[in-house]
């Protein structure tokens, strides 16, 4: 090539062109057989390698921290090849999107079930299916989940990491107990949240009851709200916006209730995951509903009472009722090298999901977790099988310091529930759309369900047909 | 005509004290050499950081903007060419007119509270005859504040519930409380009201620029007329001004059409719409979808925006200079 070169430097103009012609054809190939060749990876596995991944929440708890750095340098000593950097992270879907066109995420980052399919589509993440199969219980996966990061042809770029969750119902024992209610005793009907959030807002000046509303989750929520009665903001096939069906009005309608009859909602209408965590654990909230996983972030980021915390099943009702679940997956960067691709799969299987499966790597992360004072045992969704699951769970039972005698009607129930996938088109889009509906009726006395949803309902299908 | 002059005279010199008759020099070319001599290369080398500067962080984004109005990319896969749809798109975007209306009622907002305080705090501030630099350091202190740090503070003020910072104080005068940002009605006063806390400091400091220019032997001659305090603010200030305030003005019209900030981060558009404006849908389009911003609506609106914008100033301009002239 360099003689090609120096050859071209000196050749007269017809020549040049021709050589250069022939250069970039040579350029081409050269190219394209690289890229051929990139179909089978060739990992060097004792090349330094640096790896950047996805940490903690912004602003964790200093002992979140050292945890973490523990688990790092115990990964480091396992690989001393491997440098792992890591990066505080929330998954947003307003900045999401904005890091990874601008290149900022790490080169392991986590993604949610519903955006698995079309970042694969998009090219934007890794396909990992050979390195996958690199770990002894890749065929051991709960199929369904696994069906969320797979390609057309099958191949795995998306794997589910943690937080399987279903919607519970999240609540503040200690106002319960102060609005005189039985913390034991949570409700289990949409009348029953109804009549404890006037009784704490009544008793303790706090909100009984709270709604996320910004950056999707507002879309998110009522979705839950959605499915706990019956209803679907989506066609099976996921080609037709339902928003405007009678368990959607008639979950907003409850929303009203509280807010505008009984003023038992607070005064904060504008609360996403994040700040409604915080307000919750802050002791402004009486009950709110998000994923059942979420006391870990409430523990790490937000500092809770763990005796002021209490967890139930939402209220089911109607025919085809169901708990709307979802998890998140760890996706590798589609601009990551081979050998950061070997790196990232050790680091997944260290990090998330090597504790499932091997009782020794079971009991040394809870003893991390244990040292550092942090939660062990919140109540997830199996990732492989409900019985290995269960292992799991007997594994680390030892060392299990989350209360979870507060959240027995909960994990008593939450298997026996329907599990009701989130909408499979245009997710977030359709969030975004009901969004708005929901600030309206949390904001607007005069707020008209009907006509919000029926435009929502619009604005939904435009997304979904865009999608397609 | 005076470089012709200039030249005779430069050639006497040079041929005073020649025998020779003076002869027409003959002209000599033009080469690189000598243009490199003359300061060509050194002028192009000055102008160069400028140039790659304005070409890399204006220039060609203005250019890839226009481009990419016209495509369909997530900026990983190949783009590709789809005409005018992401206009139609946009036009048809149910949300537009909300984001329209909500964006001119802000400007008419900032127009009605922000334009005439930093104007009358200025008039103030330059009338007082002692501490005018601690006066103008005040009125300055809030465009030092970062603007993200400030909106954060003032959501501590817009607090909804009774221990807002504003909830308190009218508390005390038995008012409120208010949900200042969960209000559809109050929600977009208040966040022009801390637009204009955080930019009013600038205007102050280029009015007072202003008003010092202006003669002080005017305002003697007012005064010897038996013109009051306001008289002299009417009839001398403003029209020595006049230039200046047609400046502002234009500038804060295409500064608050292009507001963005406020509405991001006080409310991400709610309650219900009611502070979605264009720029946070530009936004919305490119970055709010997780998976993949559609740029080709963000550019296509932007470039819209940017035409209006240009239209509008132009407009003005031509209006203004006439009322100058006159």
């Amino acid at each position: 090539m360099h003689r090609m070169i120096a050859r071209l430097a000196r050749s007269p103009r017809s020549s040049r062109i021709t050589l250069a012609l022939t250069l970039a054809g040579a350029l081409a190939v050269s190219g394209t057989l690289v890229a051929c060749s990139s179909d089978k990876p060739s990992v060097d596995a004792n090349a330094p390698v640096t790896l950047d991944v996805v940490g903690l929440l912004p602003g964790s708890e200093a002992a979140a921290q050292q945890e973490l750095a523990q688990e790092v340098s115990d990964f480091q000593t396992e690989f001393p090849n491997i440098t792992v950097k890591t990066h505080d992270y929330e998954w947003k879907a307003t900045t999401f999107a904005a890091d990874l066109a601008g290149g900022t995420l790490p080169t392991v980052f986590e993604i949610p079930f519903t955006d698995a399919k079309t970042l694969i589509a998009n090219q934007q993440i890794a396909d990992m299916q050979s390195f996958l199969g690199q770990l002894s219980y890749a065929g051991d996966f709960n199929k369904n989940l696994l069906a969320y990061g797979q390609a057309a042809g099958g191949d795995v770029y998306a794997i589910p990491a943690k937080s399987i969750y279903a919607v519970g119902l999240h609540y503040n024992r200690d106002l319960f107990t102060q609005a005189g209610l039985d913390p034991n005793k949570p409700p289990t009907t949409w009348d029953e949240i109804r009549t404890d959030a006037k009784a704490i807002a009544d008793k303790t000046g706090q909100a009984g009851f709270a709604q996320m509303a910004n950056s999707n989750t507002g879309g998110w929520q009522l979705t839950v709200d959605t499915f706990a009665r019956g209803g679907r903001v989506e066609s099976a096939d996921g080609q037709t916006a339902t928003v405007n069906n009678e368990q959607t009005k008639a979950a907003l309608q409850f929303l009203k209730d509280l807010r505008w009859t009984d003023n038992s909602m607070g005064a904060n209408f504008s609360y996403d995951w994040g700040s409604i965590n915080q307000a919750f654990a802050a002791g402004k909230i009486g009950m709110y509903t998000s994923g059942q996983d979420v006391y870990t972030s409430l523990v790490q980021t937000n500092n809770i009472n763990p005796q002021m915390y209490g967890l139930t099943m939402i209220p089911l009702s109607g025919g085809d009722s169901g708990v709307l679940g979802g998890g998140t997956m760890a996706a590798v960067s589609s601009k990551a090298t081979d050998n950061q691709k070997a790196a990232a799969i050790k680091w997944i299987d260290f990090h998330y999901l090597r504790r499932y499966t091997n009782q020794a790597a079971a009991v040394q992360n809870a003893q991390t977790q244990v040292a550092s004072k942090q939660p062990v045992g919140t109540p997830e969704l199996p990732i492989f099988s409900q019985q290995q699951y269960q292992q799991y769970q007997d594994w680390i039972k030892p060392y299990v310091n989350v209360p979870l005698d507060q959240m027995t009607t909960f994990t008593s129930n939450i298997f026996n529930a329907q599990l009701v996938n989130e909408p499979p088109v245009a997710t977030q889009d359709v969030y975004a759309a009901l969004d708005p509906v929901v600030q309206a009726v949390l904001t607007d006395r005069n707020a008209n369900i009907d006509q919000l949803l029926n435009e929502a309902n619009t604005k939904a299908q435009r997304a979904i047909d865009a999608a397609g | 005509m005076s470089t012709a002059s200039t030249r005779v005279r430069t050639d006497d010199v040079i041929t005073r004290g020649d025998p020779q008759p003076a002869r027409p020099r003959p002209v000599r070319r033009r080469t690189l050499k000598t243009w490199v001599r003359r300061g060509g290369l050194s002028r192009i080398v000055f102008a160069l950081p400028v140039l790659i500067i304005f070409g890399v962080f204006s220039w060609w984004p203005i250019v890839r903007s226009i481009t990419m109005s016209f495509q369909k990319t997530n900026l990983v896969a190949p783009a590709r060419w789809v005409g005018w749809s992401n206009f139609e798109y946009v036009l048809t975007d149910p949300d537009l007119p909300t984001a329209i209306r909500n964006t001119l009622y802000f400007a008419l907002l900032a127009l009605v509270i922000g334009f005439p305080i930093p104007l009358v705090a200025a008039v103030l501030i330059n009338s007082v005859r002692r501490r005018k630099g601690l006066y103008s350091a005040l009125a300055y202190l809030p465009v030092v504040v970062p603007p993200v740090v400030a909106v954060l503070l003032w959501k501590f003020f817009y607090d909804g519930s009774t221990d807002g910072v504003f909830n308190t104080f009218l508390g005390w005068l038995g008012l409120g409380p208010y949900e200042w940002l969960s209000n559809r009605v109050l929600v977009m006063p208040a966040l022009v009201v801390e637009a204009t806390w955080a930019a009013a400091g600038g205007t102050v400091i280029i009015y007072l620029a202003a008003l010092i220019s202006v003669p002080g032997e005017l305002y003697d001659a007012a005064e010897v007329d038996g013109a009051g305090i306001w008289q002299k603010i009417w009839h001398v200030t403003m029209p020595q001004l006049r230039g200046v305030l047609f400046i502002t003005l234009i500038l804060q019209i295409i500064a608050t059409v292009q507001v963005f900030l406020e509405p991001y981060l006080f409310t991400g558009g709610g309650p219900a719409n009611a502070t979605l404006t264009v720029l946070l849908m530009i936004y919305n389009y490119a970055f709010a979808r997780s998976l993949g911003g559609d740029y080709g609506a963000a550019t296509a609106l932007s470039v819209m925006l940017a035409a209006f914008l240009a239209i509008l100033s132009l407009v003005y301009f031509k209006l203004t200079s006439a009322w100058s002239k006159s």
